[in-house]
């Protein structure tokens, strides 16, 4: 299945090479939590992110046990949960999504075991999405669920971090469907005051291990940081925690989300491209 | 170091893996890697086994419980981890983990606890190394073993109390491994128990199996032959693997892991993954016998014992119960407690309520000619929590 007659991984290098044809120096790439704080919102806070700028809407399906995630990204899936919110109805926002703007879903590795892998993809697939990003499934447990994308043109986006050493960096660029994920810092998803010092070490090693575009996340919160990590090379910048506090917080989420997405745009708009 | 060859188990049967984020995988090689190294080095075993001896007090005793035994109809025999310093197997893992951090130069060692009993007894490891150590765990837990609490305190501890979910162990292990991704250059994850991602759950089974290797002996030596049951309670399942491995290859010895039914297994309030059986499924870094419902999402699980309160399970125990090797079964909150009060008041000795599971059931299972218990840890830990479940029921 196909949205505008391209495979999820196709719309993707599309998204990377419009951003640039644009003269943008780095894809913006907002993360949402699906059902926070409800599921028409979600659909609203996609929409309005799309409209303001976004290139690619990276969404997270509810998980009870999230290990990656920091306090607020993990409350979010709480109270999702809490509300009653369930992986089909995440994949169902996904699907309202798909036809504006590519969607990579984020979807911790139980929900996607319970279904199966094959049922998953299929799911994924059949509602327009173009990627997939898990991210307790390092490179040791991944053929499968690669496999399973690779046969129906999705994208599964593998994780880097700081602590990768070389060689594994290599295995896992090359498996690399989409966009590699360099994650900035060590540690779980959350703002951050300042980029790591070694913002500009670590994508220089992913970009050398791949030949997708890489995407950085983790402790982007503010347009400047968005501004420096495009700067240092990153081809995409995904922001996430900073627009998942604004949407519990805010008395009109979308309106919030959307304002902030337009900062981010507009502070990747300025970069001059090296 | 990163090597792709797995030197320890990674996977039992389908069990087991390493479902974690990638920041967490280049440490858990090195793990694998210090593990293997030190476990060869002559230098490491004695030190290790100097400490086991002298500072934890190690073989524990095999104890024929004469009054428990007439009440069971046949021998019962138990293995008294309840006298190692600290007052419960865990420090037999917690000791060896800190020393292997030690030797891999990480200075900080992060732990979680339900009960408390790990979470003393990695404090108490790291006390006796100079190394520093913070224990999460669940504000409810906290409130149930409030002695553990004040204890870890006095030993030097961080106690870092943990709000999310039903604040207990599950959530403890969630913050723990949290942690750990964002300090990994510097600190050690000592886990209290077989689960988590692999070399973990191998790791915890060779440093526990001590009390199955020491049981087998004493066995053959004071009753002159194998037990017909080997007998141990199971929250993620240390000590039970640990006393399974003893008798792995005695075909005929019975192995059985208890788990805890809560308020009945029909209720949905327990914690007996294994039991209970269901589709297996991804909790703290393995696959193995979970607690979830038809959409993956993770149980929350109930049990009057803090230490059986989890809906996970080692991956190495689902292994075994498919190849049906041990089997696994399990005992109500109600069943627990009156075999706590039993063994008080038949033995003289105050049994941890996570080792009351084992007692009551085989109390209530009576036929064999012989039994081992492995009685896990002592139970002054649990007597404020006790004695308001026995007030209530008069």
């Amino acid at each position: 299945m196909t949205t505008l007659g391209l495979t999820g991984i196709e719309r993707l290098a599309e998204a990377f090479a419009s951003a640039r044809a644009d003269g943008r120096a780095a894809a913006l790439m907002p993360y949402q939590m699906a059902g926070h704080p409800d599921l028409a919102s979600s659909v609203e806070i996609g929409i309005r992110s799309a409209d303001a700028g976004a290139d690619v809407i990276e969404l997270g399906v509810p998980f009870s046990d999230p290990l990656a995630d920091g306090p607020v990204i993990h409350a979010a899936a709480t109270a999702a949960l809490r509300a009653g919110v369930r992986v089909h109805d995440a994949l169902e926002v996904a699907a309202k999504l798909a036809p504006r703007i590519p969607v990579v879903v984020m979807c911790y590795a139980n929900p996607i075991l319970a279904r199966g892998l094959e049922r998953f993809a299929d799911m994924l697939a059949e509602r327009g999405v173009s990627g997939l990003i898990v991210p307790d499934l390092p490179f040791e447990e991944a053929p499968a669920m690669s496999a399973a994308c690779e046969q129906r043109g999705l994208a599964l986006v593998p994780l880097v971090a700081p602590t990768t050493p070389p060689e594994r960096l290599a295995m896992i660029g090359a498996r690399a469907r989409g966009f590699l994920y360099a994650v900035s810092v060590t540690g779980t998803t959350g703002e951050r005051r300042a980029l790591d010092d070694e913002l500009p070490n670590v994508l220089a090693r992913a970009r050398a291990s791949t030949s997708v575009p890489v995407a950085i996340g983790f402790g982007i919160a503010t347009p400047a940081q968005a501004a420096a990590a495009a700067s240092a090379g990153a081809d995409g910048v995904i922001v996430g925690s900073r627009l998942v506090r604004a949407a519990g917080e805010a008395d009109d989420p979308a309106a919030a989300v959307g304002d902030l997405v337009a900062g981010f745009a507009a502070a990747l708009r300025d970069v001059t491209l090296g | 170091m990163t090597t792709i060859s797995a030197q320890l188990e990674h996977r039992f049967g389908p069990y087991g893996g390493q479902y974690v984020p990638e920041t967490l995988m280049p440490a858990l090689h090195e793990l694998e890697q210090a593990w293997v190294d030190a476990r060869a080095d002559p230098a490491f075993g004695a030190r290790l086994t100097d400490l086991l001896e002298h500072y934890v007090g190690r073989p524990s005793r095999l104890y024929l419980a004469e009054r428990l035994s007439e009440a069971a109809g046949h021998p019962v025999y138990l293995k008294r981890e309840d006298l190692n310093h600290t007052g419960a197997h865990k420090i037999n893992n917690a000791l060896g983990q800190a020393l292997l951090a030690q030797r891999m130069g990480k200075r900080r060692i992060i732990a979680e606890t339900g009960a408390g009993q790990h979470g003393v007894a990695a404090a108490t490891a790291c006390a006796l190394l100079g190394l520093e150590c913070v224990v999460y765990m669940g504000t409810e837990d906290m409130r149930r073993q409030q002695p553990n609490v004040a204890r870890m305190r006095l030993l030097g501890a961080r106690v870092e109390g943990v709000e999310a979910g039903t604040r207990t162990l599950k959530e403890a292990v969630s913050a723990a491994i949290r942690d750990w991704v964002a300090t990994v250059a510097d600190s050690h994850y000592v886990i209290g128990s077989c689960v988590g991602p692999a070399p973990y759950p191998a790791l915890v089974r060779e440093l526990q199996r001590v009390i199955g290797d020491e049981a087998r002996a004493q066995l053959l030596e004071q009753a002159g032959r194998l037990p017909q049951r080997a007998i141990a309670c199971v929250g993620g399942g240390s000590n039970a693997i640990g006393m399974f491995y003893g008798f792995l290859d005695d075909d005929e010895v019975e192995l059985i892991g208890v788990e805890a039914a809560g308020e009945g297994l029909a209720s949905g309030r327990h914690g007996a993954p294994l039991t209970a059986g269901g589709r297996g499924g991804v909790l703290h870094g393995s696959y193995s016998a979970i607690m979830q419902d038809e959409d993956g999402q993770i149980r929350e699980a109930h049990s009057i014992s803090a230490g059986l309160d989890y809906p996970g399970s080692g991956p190495e125990h689902a292994w075994l119960r498919d190849q049906g090797r041990a089997r696994y079964v399990a005992v109500t909150d109600a069943e627990a407690l009156a075999a706590f009060r039993r063994t008080a008041e038949l033995e003289g000795i105050i049994p941890a309520l996570e080792s009351a599971h084992a007692i009551a059931w085989a109390l209530a299972n009576r036929s064999s000619e012989l039994d081992v218990i492995c009685l896990s840890g002592r139970g002054d830990k649990d007597l404020a929590e006790v004695l308001a479940r026995l007030g209530q029921s008069g």
